[in-house]
């Protein structure tokens, strides 16, 4: 131990006394002193999973809140706060601590919204924060364990959604639990038994509100905020990827400091999204469990929709035909396990393992660094696209009695026609996107060959009229080089020179097919050679060969 | 390493002006740009007073947030344009607290955008993989250990460790077993039996056949049900034994699921959807249609309660039903299969 002061210190003054104290005992100012400066790049999609971050911290934040008066039990009671409708109403305590908070809990309104809004917006932003990273690529090397990590976030993200909204137990909620607990039920073999175990018996039983609960306050939170942590962490650790641009490479991060430029921005930005929550909160009424009445599974209301995220899945159900099959006396019931089971299984399974597809495809064992723009990737892109478009297809269909009331259209020609286009929509968007990728892909290339466009107009002396192009900024030429050029894996054929079998021939051959498919179409960037010979074309700028294209 | 790229030529990971990992042309950093603050010490002032009353404003929202909690009624409703009704202690604290906390927010961007420096600065990436020497110790390190512990050698010590291990979370499993009883029979039977009167679901009260008009529904429970809700505590049976009554013009009945389970074109049908258990119901006087609210499946009530459209894949269980001595609506036995969604063992 140095007594020597001047090395001693940490900083000067008060906090140079605390710094010290607790550099004595933890170490911190070496490793902190890292973070303090490591630097984040800057690109408004980079604010995604930021707000997905800060929901969560307001959902902890407003939950613990709601706990403090929310009762989790299903015995019967007798309503006698405020809400003169419900007066005298036989009702869950559930649903009668719910009424309170709204009621008779001054701020008890504004929390539950803020929780309910949070929530509604955690979902949302960890879905755009997940497209983000798909269309720039930023799953591949080495960043798929992060990936995985965030799939996993968002499939627990859906059914903490879907847990907070069933605990109420008023008349929607206990609709939602009602066909959950029917998809359970017709799980081969064991879904009878899974249904009476989590209900405690028959539905709707006395347990499960109680039950539901410690899954969503407890369980499913502190998988959550592990798992966050670990998110971060690794982001914290790999360093973030930055897009292409004016002194970008793969080995350096260009962007501002932590401290304390993103501090204040992102600090900052945590008090914009719980503000404007709040606000929303405070002005836009959500789930107003109120006019629902509370829970009996003999009555239900026309027209009820769940929260947004859930929305796909409802419409899958509502699409499916009406397939059930008798195998030795037991049910199979196809028309719940294809929308409730099968397809989210592979949606999420897919998602979860389309770095290692694409890695496998395309042969890419580089680490990346730098994004790619979505056009940059057609087929990546493409196939993004055609997985929105069925997502989207599957939303619309959850809304088909929304649709054929407010246009007075037949449910049944709705719903045929959603059949029809969820299988006719997604190849179409992979075929336009991928087209259209390769458009803009073209456009760039012409950009760095032939300039911008500046609209200037010039009149040539024998007549012609020509647009004068101008060569592009240094910072759009950063960009447009930046793109990525992968030739197609050549992975030998069936046989070698001599007719001989390769024994990796055929899969081989199968491969170097997918990785032409991925990759095949590309525009590629021009070469050093084509860009000089076009940095001297348009040097002698008004020439009539620069509108010659 | 962290020093200002701006103006170099080459930022780190760049060679002649080529990616070193990439082999990609990189172009340098442009030239920065200084904003008005930087120059003009009148508009820094100007920044700093910004930034300052928004943290003011946001201290007075946030101190008057308070105040409203505390004085605004909470049982008082406000007639806001747009948003209707309102609760004026919720929208009068939600709103100073919602601006207060935003104008925190948006004072801290304020701050960094125009008074914080705003150079671009490049920091290194480290390669992930570790150093071959470092792999290599941590192999060893692997190996030394297993050698020590002799789990490769000692067959018998590591064989009955995992044995231990694979039984140790069995118990946990097993001692979920009283989380609930085993089905049995109960997803196959109702309440419902021989001349068990039929009560109005809102009311309690009998129904006699001509209180019900040609095209009218009347949702329905046995007579039994409050007693045995009392006694469970819960709403499991009423989640099974509702039903609906329906009257049509017996010419219109085109088929019954058994010989004269009608009374007088009256016809009583499970409210329970046979795809996920929603109970059903719209229903079109015109079609005898019965639409399920929840995924629109379609029973025709005139003809045995088949499918017609949509999800489902069973008909609507149908209650024979008759008149007792006193003149009342009776089910003329239980339902003969089970009511609501499918299951495993329902054949």
């Amino acid at each position: 131990m140095s007594t020597n002061k001047a090395i001693d210190t940490v900083a000067g003054g008060k906090a140079g006394v605390v710094g010290n104290y607790l550099d004595d005992r933890l170490h911190g100012a070496s490793g902190v002193k890292k973070l303090l400066n490591k630097v984040f790049p800057d690109h408004w999609s980079f604010m995604l999973g930021e707000i997905a971050l800060y929901s969560f911290i307001i959902l902890l934040l407003s939950g613990t809140y709601l706990t403090l008066w929310f009762k989790p039990s299903m015995t019967e009671v007798v309503y006698n706060g405020s809400y003169m409708p419900l007066k005298g109403v036989k009702m869950s305590e559930a649903y009668a601590s719910t009424l309170d908070i709204s009621f008779d809990v001054r701020a008890g309104l504004l929390m539950r919204q803020i929780h309910h809004w949070a929530a509604l917006f955690f979902v949302a932003a960890v879905s755009v924060h997940l497209l983000r990273v798909f269309f720039t690529g930023a799953f591949r090397k080495p960043r798929e364990i992060n990936w995985v990590i965030g799939t996993l976030l968002l499939v627990l993200a859906i059914l903490e959604g879907f847990a907070g909204y069933s605990l109420p137990d008023d008349l929607l909620s206990g609709t939602g639990l009602r066909i959950a607990e029917g998809i359970v039920q017709a799980i081969p073999l064991l879904g009878t038994y899974v249904a009476m175990f989590l209900f405690g018996g028959e539905f709707p039983g006395n347990d499960f509100i109680s039950r539901l609960y410690s899954i969503h306050i407890l369980l499913v939170p502190g998988i959550l905020l592990a798992l966050v942590s670990a998110h971060l962490i690794i982001v914290f650790y790999q360093k973030h990827t930055q897009f292409p641009g004016a002194g970008r490479t793969e080995s350096n991060v260009v962007g501002y400091r932590l401290y304390p430029i993103y501090m204040a921005k992102a600090g900052g930005f945590f008090f914009i999204v719980f503000g404007v929550t709040t606000l929303i909160a405070a002005l836009v009424t959500i789930n107003p469990i109120w006019l629902y009445g509370p829970y009996t599974p003999s009555q239900v209301t026309a027209g009820s929709q769940p929260d947004w995220y859930i929305g796909w899945l409802d419409g899958a159900v509502r699409l499916t035909p009406n397939w059930e099959t008798n195998l030795l006396g037991h049910t199979i019931s196809w028309n719940l396990l294809i929308p409730a089971l099968i397809i989210p299984g592979i949606m999420f399974t897919a998602l979860g393992v389309y770095p290692w597809i694409e890695a496998w495809v395309t042969g890419d064992k580089r680490e990346h660094h730098l994004l790619d723009r979505p056009r940059n990737a057609p087929t990546r892109t493409g196939l993004g696209v055609m997985a929105i478009s069925f997502y989207l297809m599957l939303w619309i269909s959850g809304g088909n009695d929304i649709i054929a009331t407010a246009f007075s259209l037949s449910i049944n020609e709705i719903t045929w026609s959603l059949r029809v286009l969820l299988f006719v929509v997604p190849p179409l968007s992979f075929v336009i996107t991928k087209r259209a990728c390769l458009g803009l892909q073209r456009r760039d290339r012409d950009k760095l060959l032939h300039g911008y466009e500046t609209g200037r107009v010039l009149r040539l002396p024998h007549g012609e009229y020509i647009e004068v192009h101008a060569p592009v900024s240094d910072e759009e030429r950063a960009v447009l080089l930046g793109k990525n050029d992968v030739a197609p894996l050549q992975l030998g054929s069936a046989t070698d020179a001599n007719g001989v079998a390769n024994p990796k021939g055929k899969s081989g051959a199968r491969r170097a097919k997918l990785s032409e498919w991925f990759y095949g179409d590309n525009v590629p960037v021009p070469s050093a050679a084509e860009l000089e010979e076009a940095a001297h074309h348009l040097a002698h700028a008004s020439h009539s060969e620069i509108t010659s294209h | 390493m962290n020093e200002i790229q701006h103006g170099s030529s080459d930022p780190i990971g760049a060679v002649d002006g080529h990616d070193v990992v990439s082999g990609k042309p990189i172009v340098p950093l442009g030239h920065h740009e200084l904003r008005r603050a930087d120059i003009d010490p009148k508009a820094a002032i100007r920044a700093e007073r910004q930034v300052a009353t928004m943290f003011s404003l946001s201290s007075l929202m946030i101190v008057s947030s308070i105040v409203a909690f505390i004085k605004v009624p909470n049982d008082t409703l406000v007639i806001l344009p747009l948003f209707g009704p309102v609760n004026a202690n919720h929208i009068t604290v939600g709103s100073l607290l919602g601006l207060g906390i935003f104008l925190i927010g948006t004072g801290a961007i304020h701050w960094a955008k125009k008074l914080m420096p705003d150079v671009e600065v490049t920091e290194e990436r480290h390669a992930f993989a570790s150093s071959a020497e470092d792999k290599a110790a941590f192999g060893q390190a692997i190996r030394d250990g297993k050698a020590a512990s002799g789990v490769g050698e000692r067959k018998i010590i590591r064989r009955s460790l995992l044995g231990a291990l694979a039984l140790f979370p069995l118990p946990l499993v097993v001692f979920l077993r009283d989380l609930g009883p085993m089905p049995n029979k109960r997803l196959r039977e109702t309440i419902w039996d021989k001349d068990i009167q039929i009560l109005t679901d809102a009311t309690y009260r009998p129904i006699r056949p001509e209180d019900i008009p040609i095209g009218g529904l009347v949702n329905a429970l046995p007579a039994n049900l409050l007693k045995i809700e009392e006694e469970d505590g819960n709403l499991n049976e009423r989640g099974k034994a509702s039903i609906i009554l329906i009257r049509m013009a017996p010419a219109d009945i085109v088929s019954q699921q058994g010989e004269g389970w009608d009374y007088q074109g009256i016809l009583a049908y499970s409210k329970i959807c046979t795809h996920v258990g929603c109970p059903i119901s719209l229903y079109q006087q015109r079609t005898h249609h019965l639409l399920c609210p929840c995924h629109q499946s379609t029973f025709d009530l005139a003809d045995s309660g088949n499918v017609v459209f949509g999800p489902a894949a069973r008909r609507m269980p149908q209650l024979p039903i008759t008149v007792n001595a006193q003149g009342y609506l009776v089910a003329a036995s239980g339902f003969k299969e089970p009511i609501g969604p499918s299951f495993w063992e329902r054949g």
